[in-house]
């Protein structure tokens, strides 16, 4: 069958409901929490008026649960998925372990929000970073077709290495803001998707299984080591995964790290998520300002790109990083890892962190401009200001 | 041992074992009993939930397990949710759940991840109807951190964290009803059972196999390691119990209660003799064993008006 997208306007939420139908997935478990709700409601509409067959909906009474209910679906051999935000996503934190070292290949979506208190429902990725070390890939979404690719890779990935997959999205600057999505016709994602092959399941009657027994000391390393070889592998079923879909359906993601205009750039803008989509609308400007400028986008944060990081810190001067995040008592986190990665290695840019966006703050081009002007005054003086920017700050 | 077919068929009970010897229990362990009873009622074709408790342990470390069934390891406060999922994926997958010939879900866990941690996923359950069987297996305190109280503590009990010394700080509340909040969701089956009443536990198992939506059974599992009781008096202790009153046997079917024993004629037998052997209780007073004893009266009438009104 040609592939002839179909092209629909959605929120960034249906997007990711969209891709939860096309996947054909078998387990949802939902519980509401803005701004993720209309995800789950979309579902719920798809099953009210017959457009999907063989869902079964389960409105659990917490995200504790809809994390808990998910993994016992999962381990059953279905496809599952659920959806959240931060307080929610912090209440499924013990769960989430659960569902990685029990080696389930579960996908949810995390729509990125501020955790309180203060209360906000604004954007901010320091929910879905304080998960980095549960097990889970991170998968970080600019707009809302990444959103529903990525939801139909991550599945594929996730089950092919037995490893869950998150899905991030950006508080309304996605979720609820419209924009044309193209969409896959369903006999394709099946070739692209098929059935799920479980690994293990729970409906072996002849030979039961006990799943995540007690392991001894004896023991218990070596689970850790095979889910972080599963992590190591993962990193070539993406490539491989986003390979295909741009073979396929003409979007290639075979790259965690997306490079956008950085062959020749002194410096660029490192980050993840929605505010990347703001930085190449930027780069371009600047670019004809005369600034050698380009945007490295962070698509997978776990398992981290730290070789596609290498090759490109090798070729520029200064990476300005981006963080909607902070990591009390330290910077922020993907900065952390950044510099983490490079520090045994022959690549030295001069990095610098920049805090920026935190509970929805707005992020513009005028912003990166900002940023790119003080980048460029550190890089000629060959020293950094400070390391980390609180870049908004009303002062 | 194979066992002759003349003698298998007096036995009110299956010959069959799916559990294990060998399982790591201590001895006397009623939990260890009940998990061998639910196995015998409901084969191999059974999916068990189970949370951190002393069960994780009695079910064996990995690789290894004692149950001759596939069996999820969960975590303390998820049982409800679990057993749910596992449900749903069945459903999905087109399996039969419950009912004679259907895939048995089965969620066991011990009073604390039930009448605490897990109260909030127990009840989404039930409210949600799930076709599955919720079996908590009630020793009335957390045994496999060592012994520290749960709301299912009875009345001047001695655990590690309700010590009993010098000005006499005992369990002060009264054990929590569960099955009273189970009721409460009006599921179509709940039940008390007891290791000391095996025939009547395994008609309660069967009994919920056969109902569908969500099946509750509180069992009655004596602990003698958190109990300070001899290990060959465990069914003796919950035999006790029923006698006494203090753990009565009873069914909840589609609004009807039912009272299995002890008789509603005959008078309990005192309190005293259900704590007589329970090193547990040995800081209790005089005043202190009065006060169980009024709560027990008053639960015991309050059952007996159910089941005549509502019978
Ligand atoms: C979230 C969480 N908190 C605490 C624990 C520690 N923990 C493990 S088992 C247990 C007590 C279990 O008691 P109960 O449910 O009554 O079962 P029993 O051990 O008595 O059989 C506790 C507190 C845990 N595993 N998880
Ligand atoms: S501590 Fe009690 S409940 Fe736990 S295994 Fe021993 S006897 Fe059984």
């Amino acid at each position: 069958m040609e592939y002839k997208p179909i092209r629909k306007v959605v929120s960034g939420n249906y997007a990711a409901a969209y891709a939860v139908k096309h996947a054909r997935v078998e387990v949802v478990a939902a519980y509401p929490i803005t701004p993720q709700t209309s995800i789950i409601e979309k579902i719920a509409e798809f099953l009210a008026n017959g457009e999907v067959e063989n869902l079964q909906y389960v409105p659990v009474e917490s995200e504790h649960s809809a994390m808990a209910a998910t993994i016992g679906a999962s381990a059953t051999g279905a496809r599952a998925f659920t959806a959240t935000s931060a307080q929610g996503l912090a209440l499924m934190h013990e769960m989430l372990h659960w569902a990685a070292g029990a080696r389930l290949p579960i996908v949810m979506v995390d729509v990125n929000r501020a955790m309180a208190p203060p209360w906000s429902v604004w954007d901010d990725q320091t929910d879905s970073l304080a998960q980095r070390d549960t097990g889970w890939m991170q998968f970080y979404a600019e707009n809302n077709q990444e959103v529903y690719d990525g939801v139909l890779m991550s599945f594929k990935v996730a089950e092919k290495v037995n490893v869950p997959a998150m899905v991030i999205e950006s508080a309304f600057i996605l979720s609820h803001t419209y924009d044309v999505v193209e969409m896959i016709p369903q006999e394709l994602v099946d070739e692209f998707l098929p059935p799920r092959e479980p690994l293990y399941t729970l409906t072996d009657f002849d030979n039961p299984k006990a799943i995540g027994a007690l392991a001894t000391p004896n023991d218990y390393y070596e689970f850790r080591y095979k889910l972080a070889k599963a992590h190591e592998e993962a990193k070539k079923v993406i490539k491989e995964v986003g390979k295909e879909f741009g073979e396929r359906f003409g979007r290639d993601y075979s790259q965690m790290i997306e490079l956008y205009r950085t062959d020749d750039a002194d410096f660029v803008f490192m980050g993840m998520g929605s505010l990347m989509g703001t930085v190449k609308q930027a780069v371009d400007i600047l670019r004809e300002e005369g600034y050698k400028v380009g945007a490295a986008k962070v698509r997978w944060f776990r398992p981290f790109p730290s070789e596609e990081l290498y090759e490109l810190a090798k070729n520029v001067e200064g990476i300005a990083v981006l963080d909607r995040n902070y990591s009390f008592g330290m910077e922020g986190i993907l900065f952390t890892e950044a510099k983490g990665v490079l520090y045994n290695t022959d690549a030295k840019p001069l990095m610098k962190n920049y805090i920026v966006g935190l509970g929805g703050r707005d992020f513009t081009v005028d912003d990166v401009r900002k940023i790119a002007e003080n980048m460029k005054a550190i890089i000629e003086k060959g020293e950094l200001d400070v390391e980390v920017d609180w870049y908004h700050l009303k002062r | 041992m194979e066992i002759p077919e003349n003698v298998k068929k007096r036995l009110s009970i299956p010959a069959e074992e799916y559990f294990y010897a060998g399982h790591t229990a201590c001895q006397g362990c009623g939990a260890s009993l009940g998990l061998r009873y639910v196995l015998k009622a409901y084969g191999k074709k059974t999916i068990f939930a189970i949370p951190a408790c002393c069960s994780t342990i009695i079910a064996g470390a990995w690789p290894y397990s004692t149950l001759e069934a596939n069996l999820f390891h969960t975590a303390f406060e998820t049982t409800g949710a679990v057993i749910g999922g596992i449900e749903a994926a069945l459903k999905a997958k087109g399996y039969k759940v419950k009912g004679e010939d259907g895939v048995m879900v089965v969620g066991w866990a011990g009073d604390g991840g039930t009448a605490d941690i897990g109260l909030q996923a127990l009840s989404g359950f039930l409210e949600r109807g799930h076709d599955a069987v919720y079996i908590m297996y009630d020793n009335e305190a957390y045994m496999n951190t060592g012994i520290q109280r749960s709301g299912s503590t009875p009345y001047g009990a001695w655990t590690t964290n309700t010590p009993g010394g010098k000005k006499h700080f005992l369990e002060k509340r009264h054990k929590k009803k569960v099955i009273d909040i189970v009721i409460a969701h009006e599921i179509p089956y709940a039940a008390t059972a007891s290791v000391a009443f095996p025939e009547d536990f395994m008609r309660k198992l069967k009994k919920a196999q056969k109902t569908p939506g969500p099946s509750f059974i509180q069992l009655f599992s004596p602990c003698p390691t958190g109990w300070r009781s001899p290990t060959d008096k465990s069914i003796e202790i919950a035999r006790l119990a029923v006698q006494t009153a203090y753990f009565p046997l009873f069914e909840y079917e589609n609004g009807k209660y039912k009272i299995n024993m002890p008789s509603t004629k005959k008078e309990p037998k005192p309190i005293e003799e259900f704590l007589k052997y329970q090193g547990r209780f040995k800081y209790m007073t005089k005043e202190d064993i009065e006060v169980l004893q009024q709560w027990v009266n008053h639960e015991w009438e309050k059952l007996k008006k159910l089941a005549e009104v509502f019978g």
